[in-house]
C-alpha cells in the first residue's frame, strides 16, 4: 500500500489480471520481443484474425525508442507497461465490464468522473484499424477503448474489444504522485529504482548509438527471412516474429534520425507488406480454402 | 385517435460533433415517414446526450385511413372474356366491376379499397431502416462482418406508440419500454411510459435537453468571469449526460508562459474553460465540466489540476527547449518536413512563398516573415500543439528579437482560420497569407488535387475563400487566375463570397462579375455601386434596354466597335441621344442613368435601328456598342433581372 491507500504497481496488474481471469479471459504472459505497442503482440494482432471467439489479457512492455528522455521527463518513457485486453467477440456490457475492472483496482466511480471520448484508432503499418474513445478519468487519459473492424487487411468475422491501460499514468494518478518514477511498485521499491536505469541507457543508445548501418542491414535480413517463411506453409508464427524485428528495427533508426522523409513513405510500406502477408498465411491455415466435394 | 410516439435509440458514447447533424437527419427522415405513410402527428421534439437519441412526437393515427382508387380495365369492347380476366386480377368478380367513361371510349373499372396498415404495424416495419439511415461520417460494425452499421453499438430501444411497445429489432437488440440511466449516477435499466420518460431520465442522472444542460453549466460558472467559448460549451453539452462545472487552479507561475499556449492547452487538450481576472487577463483558474454531479473529496479536482501541472510542464519545457535554435537556423530542416508527397518539403514551399510575397509586392519585413514562417513546424511546441501552427513561430519570431511587424504578420499568417475570424490584423500577415494560400491552390491544382464533391483533404476551399477575403477585406490588390481549373475554383468563391457572405443579390454579382472580377477590391467597390443605384427608378428601365441593346448587337453579329460619324445621325431622338451622352460623357454613371434614360426609351421607340441603308444601320449600331461599353465600365448590366423582361 502507499499514498492514499492506493495499490502499488505490481498489486495494480495483479488485480487487473484477477479481475479478467474472474471474467474468463486466458492470462498471457508479455510477449518476449520487442513491440511498439500490446496491439502487436501476435495474441492480439494475429488472434483478432478468424471466427473464433478468444478472451485474453497480457501486460506488454512496449518500447517506443523516440519517446525515451533519458529517465528526466516525469511522463514518457521509452518503455511502458500496458494492461492489453481482448474480447472477442465483444459483448454487449463491455464498457460495464471495463468500468468494473476500474472499481477492482480501487477506482470510486462515485468519487471520479470518467468520460469516454472519440479516438478512433490506426495502425496502417498493420492494416489495422477500429473506432472507439480515449477513456479519461478525471482529465487523465488512462485507456484506450476500441473496437476492432480490419486488422492486416481483413474486415474481422467476429469484432473484438481491445481495452489498453496505460499502467504507469493509472497507477500515478491513484498514488497521486507527479512523476512515474515516483510510484511504488512494490513495497520498499520506487518505479526508479526498477527502471530509471534502462530509461538512462536506452535512450542514449536508441538516440546516439545505435549502429544505423548495422540497423540496416538488419532490417533486410529480417525482411529477407519473413518474406522467405510466409512461403512456407504452417510458419506463420515464425515469420511473425520476423515482421516485428523489422518494425522495431525501423522505429531504432528513427529514432537514430536515419530515416528521411522520402525514405519513411516506403519502410512502412515494406513492413506494412510483410504484416499483411502473415495476415494472409495466417487467414490461410486457420481457413483453409474448402475442398470441391467429389 | 391520437396517439403519442417515443423513440430513444440507446447507444454507447457517440462523438459529440456528429450528434446535432444526426438529430436534425433523424427529425426529417421520420417526418417523412409519417408524411408519406398518411400516418398523421408530427416531430415534437428531438433530443439527445451522448448514450442516447430521442425522437418524439404527436398526434399520430392509430391506423392509416383506407384508400380507394379506380384501377381501368380493357376496353368494353374486349368483351366478357377480358372483364373476367381483369376482374380475377382485381381479387373480384365481373358483377363487381363499374363502367368508366374517357376521351377514348368506355373501360371497365375497378374500385380498389385498399385497407390502412395499423400505425403500429408500419412503423415496426420501417423503424429499423429508418434508425441504420441516419447519416454519420464514420460508421462501424459491432456484430461481426456484414452486419449492420451504425456511429457506435446500439445497446437499447425504446419504442412507445401510446402505452404500446412497438416491436422491432435491431442488431439482436428488441425494442422495449426499457431506458438506461447515467453510468454512475442511474440505475442500468428503468422501465418508462411516455408521460415518465424525462422524469425517470433525471431521477437517474440524465438531462435529456441539451438546452437544459447547456443552462446547467452556464448556472454553475456564472460566479466567474470565464472566457466566452461558445464552441467548447456546446461539444462539452455533448460529452456528458449531467454536466457539472469545477473550478480548479494552478500555479500561477505557469502565467509567464505564453497565453495562447495556456488556453490552448486547457482548451484543446482538456476541454477547459479559461478563467480571467477583474483586468480581462488570464487568470490561475480554469473549469472542468465533470460528467457527474459532485466532486465530494476534491479528487476530480486534485486530478484534473495534476494533469494540467503535467501539461504545462511539457509546454513549458518545448519552450525552454525551441529557444535554444532560432527559427532562422530552421530554415534548412524544413528540408525534412514534408509538404505534400507530390509537393516536395517545406523547404521547397517555404521558397516559393517568399517569391509569391515578392511578387505580389511585398517589402523585406514581408519577405522575412515569409521565410520565417514555416519553421515553427520543427518546434517542439508545435509539434505537441500543432493548432499553435503560426502562432508559435510568431511568438518565437518576438522573443527572438525580430521586428514587431515580421512577428506579427508570421503569428497571423493561416488566418482567417474560419468565416467567423478575422483576416491578418497587418498588410505583411495580409501578404504572408495570401503568398502561403496561393502557393497552396497553385501547386495543388497543378498536380490534379482538385478537391472533388465533398472531398476536400487540403483545405483548398478554405484556402480559396481566406483568400477572397483577405484580398477584399484587406484591400490587397493583386491578379487572381483567370484562366484555367484554378481560375473556374476560385471564381466559384468568389461568387460565393459576394452572394452569400456579403448578401449582394446574384444578378448584381453575375453582373459586376461579367465585366471582370480578377482585382476583388474593385470588385466590391463596383458592387456597393450597383447595389446603390439598383432601387433609383431609371435602373431596372436602363438595365432592360441594355439587355435589348445586346440583344440587337448579337443578332448584327455586331463586330466594328463604336465606329459611327457624327453627321450620319438624323435630327430628333437618335441625335438628342448621342448628344445626351457627349454632354454627360464625364459624370459618374450614377448621375447619367437618370438623364438617358428617356432619350434611351425615345430612341427606341421611334428610331428603326435595322434601316434600309447599310450606312445609317452601321452607323446606329455604332452608337449602341458606344453606350454599352461606357456603361459597362462598373457591370453589364444587362445580367441584371428585371421586372419587365425583354
Amino acid at each position: 500500500m502507499s499514498t492514499r491507500g492506493a495499490l502499488t504497481f505490481q498489486e495494480t496488474v495483479l488485480a487487473l489480471k484477477k479481475y479478467w481471469s474472474d471474467r474468463g479471459c486466458i492470462i498471457q504472459e508479455p510477449y518476449d520481443m520487442e513491440v511498439g505497442a500490446g496491439t502487436m503482440a501476435p495474441e492480439t494482432f494475429l488472434r483478432v484474425l478468424g471466427p473464433r471467439p478468444y478472451n485474453v489479457a497480457y501486460v506488454q512492455p512496449s518500447r517506443r525508442p523516440a519517446d525515451g528522455r533519458y529517465g528526466d521527463n516525469p511522463n514518457r518513457l521509452y518503455k511502458h507497461q500496458q494492461l492489453q485486453v481482448i474480447l472477442k467477440p465483444a459483448p454487449a456490457d463491455v464498457i460495464d465490464l471495463y468500468l468494473g475492472s476500474l472499481q477492482a483496482i480501487g477506482v470510486d466511480l462515485a468519487k471520479h468522473d470518467i468520460k469516454f471520448e472519440e479516438d478512433n484508432w490506426e495502425a496502417p503499418t498493420l492494416g489495422a484499424w477500429g473506432i472507439g474513445w480515449q477513456v479519461m478519468l478525471d482529465g487523465l487519459e488512462i485507456s484506450q477503448f476500441t473496437y476492432f473492424q480490419q486488422c492486416g487487411g481483413f474486415d474481422l468475422d467476429l469484432i473484438p474489444a481491445e481495452l489498453t491501460y496505460g499502467l504507469e499514468r493509472i497507477v500515478a494518478f491513484l498514488q497521486n504522485v507527479d512523476s512515474v518514477y515516483d510510484i511504488v511498485w512494490a513495497p520498499g521499491f520506487l518505479y526508479s529504482d526498477v527502471r530509471l536505469k534502462d530509461e538512462q541507457q536506452f535512450s542514449k543508445y536508441n538516440f546516439e548509438l545505435a549502429d544505423v548501418a548495422m540497423l540496416w542491414q538488419l532490417f533486410d535480413l529480417h525482411e529477407k527471412e519473413c518474406q522467405r517463411l510466409i512461403k512456407l506453409t504452417g510458419l506463420v508464427l515464425p515469420a511473425y516474429d520476423q515482421v516485428l524485428k523489422c518494425s522495431h528495427i525501423f522505429n531504432l533508426l528513427d529514432s537514430r534520425g536515419a530515416i528521411s522523409v522520402t525514405e519513411r513513405v516506403g519502410v512502412i510500406g515494406r513492413v506494412r507488406r510483410l504484416a499483411l502477408g502473415v495476415a494472409e498465411a495466417w487467414m490461410a491455415e486457420i481457413a483453409p480454402p474448402k475442398e470441391a466435394v467429389a | 385517435m391520437s396517439l403519442p410516439f417515443l423513440l430513444e435509440i440507446g447507444t454507447e458514447e457517440i462523438p459529440d460533433w456528429m450528434i446535432a447533424p444526426a438529430l436534425n437527419n433523424l427529425q426529417d427522415m421520420f417526418q417523412a415517414m409519417l408524411d408519406q405513410q398518411a400516418l398523421g402527428g408530427k416531430v415534437a421534439s428531438v433530443d439527445a446526450t451522448p448514450r442516447r437519441l430521442v425522437l418524439q412526437a404527436e398526434g399520430l393515427l392509430d391506423r392509416q385511413a383506407d384508400v380507394e382508387e379506380l384501377v381501368l380495365g380493357p376496353s368494353k369492347s374486349a368483351g366478357a372474356g377480358a372483364a373476367a380476366g381483369f376482374a380475377k386480377k382485381m381479387g373480384t368478380t365481373p358483377d363487381q366491376l363499374a363502367t368508366h367513361t374517357t376521351a377514348k371510349g368506355e373501360y371497365f373499372a375497378f374500385a380498389k379499397r385498399t385497407q390502412g396498415q395499423a400505425t403500429a404495424a408500419v412503423l415496426a416495419r420501417d423503424l429499423p431502416n429508418l434508425i441504420l439511415k441516419i447519416q454519420w461520417p464514420k460508421t462501424m460494425v459491432w456484430n461481426g462482418k456484414g452486419t449492420e452499421r451504425f456511429i457506435r453499438p446500439i445497446r437499447w430501444l425504446v419504442a412507445l406508440l401510446g402505452d404500446a411497445v412497438v416491436p422491432f429489432e435491431i442488431g439482436g437488440v428488441k425494442s422495449g419500454n426499457t431506458t438506461g440511466g447515467h453510468r454512475v449516477l442511474g440505475k442500468p435499466s428503468i422501465p418508462v411510459t411516455i408521460a415518465s420518460f424525462s422524469q425517470e431520465l433525471i431521477a437517474n442522472g440524465v438531462i435529456l435537453s441539451a438546452a437544459k444542460r447547456l443552462d446547467k453549466i452556464e448556472s454553475g460558472i456564472k460566479a466567474w468571469r470565464v472566457k466566452p467559448d461558445p464552441d467548447l460549451l456546446q461539444t462539452l453539452i455533448y460529452i456528458t449526460e449531467f454536466p457539472t462545472p469545477i473550478l480548479g487552479s494552478f500555479d500561477p507561475g505557469y502565467l509567464d508562459l505564453p497565453q495562447e499556449v495556456l488556453v490552448t492547452v486547457m482548451r484543446h487538450h482538456q476541454k477547459y474553460l479559461s478563467v480571467e481576472d477583474a483586468d480581462g487577463k488570464l487568470a490561475p483558474h480554469f473549469i472542468a465540466v465533470m460528467n457527474t454531479n459532485a466532486d465530494p473529496d476534491g479528487l476530480v479536482r486534485q486530478g484534473n489540476e495534476r494533469v494540467l501541472r503535467a501539461r504545462f510542464n511539457d509546454a513549458r519545457f518545448f519552450w525552454d527547449q525551441d529557444q535554444k535554435k532560432r527559427l532562422e537556423d530552421r530554415v534548412e530542416d524544413l528540408k525534412t518536413v514534408t509538404f505534400q508527397a507530390k509537393l516536395g518539403s517545406y523547404y521547397d514551399k517555404t521558397m516559393r512563398v517568399v517569391r509569391w510575397v515578392s511578387d505580389l509586392g511585398g517589402e523585406e519585413d514581408a519577405q522575412r516573415a515569409a521565410l520565417l514562417c514555416k519553421c515553427d513546424l520543427t518546434t517542439d511546441m508545435v509539434k505537441e500543439f500543432t493548432d499553435l501552427q503560426g502562432i508559435v513561430g510568431g511568438l518565437y519570431a518576438r522573443a527572438q528579437g525580430e521586428s514587431e511587424e515580421v512577428a506579427q504578420a508570421i503569428y497571423d499568417h493561416y488566418r482567417p482560420l474560419s468565416m467567423e475570424d478575422a483576416v491578418p490584423s497587418t498588410i505583411n500577415g495580409c501578404l504572408v497569407s495570401l503568398a502561403d494560400k496561393l502557393d497552396t491552390l497553385t501547386e495543388c491544382f497543378k498536380v490534379g488535387m482538385a478537391p472533388t464533391g465533398s472531398r476536400d483533404p487540403f483545405g483548398l476551399r478554405r484556402a480559396a475563400q481566406g483568400i477572397v477575403r483577405i484580398s477584399t477585406e484587406g484591400q490587397v490588390n493583386f491578379e487572381l487566375p483567370q484562366h484555367g481549373e484554378l481560375a473556374e475554383f476560385m471564381r466559384d468563391r468568389v461568387e460565393y463570397y459576394f452572394r452569400d457572405v456579403r448578401g449582394f443579390a446574384y444578378d448584381e454579382v453575375r453582373a459586376c462579375m461579367a465585366v471582370g472580377w480578377n482585382e476583388l477590391p474593385d470588385l466590391w467597390r463596383r458592387l456597393r455601386r450597383v447595389q446603390a443605384i439598383r432601387p433609383t427608378p431609371d435602373f431596372e428601365p436602363i438595365a432592360a434596354s441594355f439587355k435589348r441593346i445586346k440583344n440587337i448587337l448579337k443578332q448584327a453579329a455586331w463586330s466594328d466597335g463604336d465606329s459611327y460619324r457624327k453627321e450620319l445621325f438624323e435630327g430628333g431622338p437618335e441625335l438628342d441621344l448621342y448628344e445626351e451622352m457627349r454632354r454627360t460623357a464625364d459624370q459618374p454613371l450614377e448621375s447619367r442613368i437618370g438623364p438617358l434614360r428617356p432619350k434611351i426609351d425615345l430612341f427606341f421607340d421611334k428610331v428603326l435601328v435595322n434601316d434600309p441603308r447599310e450606312n445609317i444601320r452601321r452607323n446606329r449600331l455604332g452608337l449602341l456598342y458606344r453606350i454599352l461599353q461606357e456603361f459597362s465600365t462598373i457591370a453589364d448590366f444587362s445580367e441584371i433581372v428585371t421586372e419587365r423582361q425583354s
